[in-house]
C-alpha cells in the first residue's frame, strides 16, 4: 500500500492512534515548556517596555498568541469536521470535540487579557469594539459545539452533529468577522503579517516564541485529551484491555 | 407507480403544511402575538421617551423578530420527526435538500412573512421616523428568509433531542450577529439621511449564499439526526 494511505489507515485505528500520540507527547510536552520558560523570560524580563503603553505592553505576550490559537483551533475544528463528516474517520470525531474546549479556553484567555489591557491603555475593561465583539462571538460558537455534543447521548452521532455545526459556524465566521469590524472598529490594525511587521525585533521574538509555545501546547493537550477520550468510549473493547495491562507491567 | 417530479413533491409538501398550519390557526398568531409583547416591553422598560424609543426602534424590532423566529423554528421538523413522517420523506427518493427548502419556505410565508407585514405597526409603536420605516421593512423582508434559512440548519439538528429550545437559541444566535448589525445599521443610516444601499446589499448577498447552501446542510442534519 501506498505509505501516506497506509499512515492514515494507521493513526485511523484507535490502538495504533493511541501509542503513537503516547510516543509523541512527552516530546511535545517538553518542547512546550521549553519554549514557553523562553519565551516568558524574554516577555516579561528581557523585552523593554512600550515607549507609550509601559509595562502593561506585555499583557501582549499571552494575549496575541491566544488570539490567534482560539481563531485557528476552530479552522482545525472545520477541518476535523469535514473529514469526520465525509471520511467517517472516528480518530477526526474524537480530535474535533478534544479541541473544543482548548479552543475556548484560549478565547476566554483573549478577552479576559485583552479586557485587563484595555484597562489601562484605553481606559475601560469592555468596548463593543469589533475584535472584542467577533471574539465573543467565537466565544458563543465554541459554547454552541460544546453543547450540542454534550446534549446527545451517543457519542458518534454527537460528534456528527458537532462536526456539522462546526463546518456552519467557520462559513459563517468571516462573514460575522467583518461585518463586526465595519459596525465598530477602536482596536489597532494587525502588527504582524506574513509579509512583515511593524514590531521590534526585541518584541517580536518573545511574541513568537509565545506563540510556537501556544502551538504545542494545544497538540499536546490535545492529544492527552483525545487519548483519554478514546480510552473512556472504547473502555469495553479489548485493546484497552490490552493497554492497561501493558501499562501495569 | 411512478415516481413525483421534485417539482410536485415540493409543491405537495408546501400544501400540507400551509393545510396544517391553518387547522391550529391559534398556533400560527403565536410568533406574531409574542412579538407584539416583546416590542411593548421596551417602551415600559427604558420609558417612553419618543426621542429614546426612537433611536433603538430598529433593533429592539429586529430583536425581537429574530426571537418570535427561532421560537417557532423550534417545531419546524419536530411533529415530523415525532410521528415518523420525516423518514417517509427521506425515503421517498425526492432529494432531502429540497424537502428542507420546502420546510423553510412554508415556515417563512407563515411566521416571517407576517413579520414583515406586522413592521410598520410596530415602528409605530417604536416612534420610528417615517423616512426610515420602508427600509425597516425592506430589511425585514430580506432578512427573515435567512432567518428561516439558517435557523433551520439548528431546528434539524436538535430534532431528535428532547429538550431542544434554548439550545437552539445558543446553536443560531451567533450566526445571526451579521444580520442585525446590517439590518439596525441600514435603518439607522435611512433615518439619518446617509446612504444604505450598502448594508442592504450585503444582507442581499447573505440571503443569496444562505440560501444556496443551508437546504444542504439540513439535508445532511435531517440525516444525521434520523441516523
Amino acid at each position: 500500500m501506498n505509505p501516506i494511505v497506509l499512515f492514515f489507515h494507521k493513526t485511523g485505528s484507535p490502538p495504533w492512534f493511541y501509542r503513537f500520540a503516547g510516543k509523541l507527547l512527552p516530546w511535545l510536552w517538553t518542547a512546550c515548556i521549553l519554549i514557553a520558560a523562553a519565551g516568558l523570560y524574554l516577555a516579561l524580563f528581557a523585552s523593554p517596555p512600550d515607549y507609550q503603553q509601559g509595562e502593561s505592553v506585555r499583557i501582549m505576550y499571552l494575549h496575541v498568541p491566544a488570539a490567534w490559537m482560539s481563531m485557528m483551533i476552530y479552522g482545525f475544528m472545520a477541518i476535523m469536521g469535514f473529514i469526520a463528516l465525509v471520511w467517517r474517520i472516528r480518530i477526526m470525531e474524537v480530535l474535533l470535540i478534544s479541541s473544543a474546549p482548548i479552543g475556548a479556553a484560549f478565547t476566554l484567555i483573549a478577552l479576559v487579557t485583552g479586557s485587563l489591557w484595555g484597562r489601562p491603555t484605553w481606559g475601560t475593561y469592555w468596548v463593543w469594539d469589533a475584535r472584542l465583539t467577533s471574539e465573543l462571538v467565537l466565544l458563543f460558537l465554541y459554547f454552541g459545539v460544546m453543547a450540542l455534543y454534550s446534549a446527545y447521548d451517543e457519542p458518534r452521532k454527537a460528534a456528527r452533529a458537532a462536526s456539522l455545526l462546526a463546518i456552519v459556524g467557520a462559513v459563517n465566521l468571516p462573514i460575522i468577522h467583518y461585518s463586526v469590524e465595519w459596525w465598530n472598529t477602536l482596536h489597532q490594525g494587525s502588527s504582524v503579517s506574513a509579509s512583515g511587521s511593524s514590531i521590534h525585533p526585541s518584541m517580536l521574538w518573545p511574541l513568537l516564541l509565545m506563540v510556537i509555545a501556544g502551538k504545542l501546547y494545544y497538540a499536546g493537550s490535545l492529544l492527552n485529551r483525545a487519548r483519554l477520550r478514546l480510552l473512556q468510549q472504547d473502555r469495553r473493547k479489548r485493546w484497552v484491555q490490552e493497554v492497561i495491562s501493558e501499562d501495569q507491567v | 407507480m411512478s415516481q413525483p417530479s421534485p417539482a410536485s413533491a415540493f409543491l405537495a409538501l408546501l400544501r400540507r403544511d400551509f393545510l396544517l398550519a391553518f387547522r391550529r390557526r391559534a398556533e400560527l398568531l403565536q410568533p406574531l402575538v409574542f412579538l407584539l409583547v416583546v416590542v411593548t416591553l421596551f417602551p415600559l422598560g427604558v420609558g417612553p421617551s419618543p426621542q429614546l424609543l426612537s433611536t433603538i426602534a430598529p433593533g429592539v424590532i429586529w430583536i425581537a423578530a429574530l426571537l418570535a423566529s427561532v421560537l417557532s423554528l423550534d417545531s419546524l421538523f419536530r411533529s415530523d420527526f415525532e410521528d415518523g413522517t420525516l423518514e417517509q420523506m427521506v425515503l421517498s427518493g425526492q432529494p432531502l435538500s429540497l424537502i428542507a427548502l420546502s420546510r423553510m419556505l412554508s415556515h417563512w410565508l407563515l411566521t416571517g412573512l407576517p413579520i414583515v407585514v406586522l413592521a410598520p405597526f410596530l415602528a409605530m409603536l417604536m416612534n420610528l421616523p417615517d423616512a426610515g420605516v420602508l427600509i425597516l421593512v425592506k430589511s425585514l423582508l430580506i432578512g427573515t428568509p435567512i432567518l428561516s434559512l439558517i435557523g433551520a440548519i439548528g431546528a434539524a439538528l436538535i430534532v431528535s433531542l428532547k429538550r431542544g429550545g434554548q439550545l437552539l437559541s445558543l446553536l443560531v444566535f451567533p450566526l445571526f450577529v451579521p444580520l442585525l448589525i446590517l439590518a439596525t445599521s441600514a435603518v439607522g443610516s435611512a433615518v439619518t439621511g446617509l446612504p444604505f444601499d450598502g448594508q442592504l446589499g450585503l444582507m442581499l448577498a447573505y440571503l443569496v449564499a444562505s440560501l444556496t447552501l443551508a437546504p444542504f446542510a439540513t439535508a445532511v442534519a435531517l440525516k444525521l439526526s434520523l441516523s
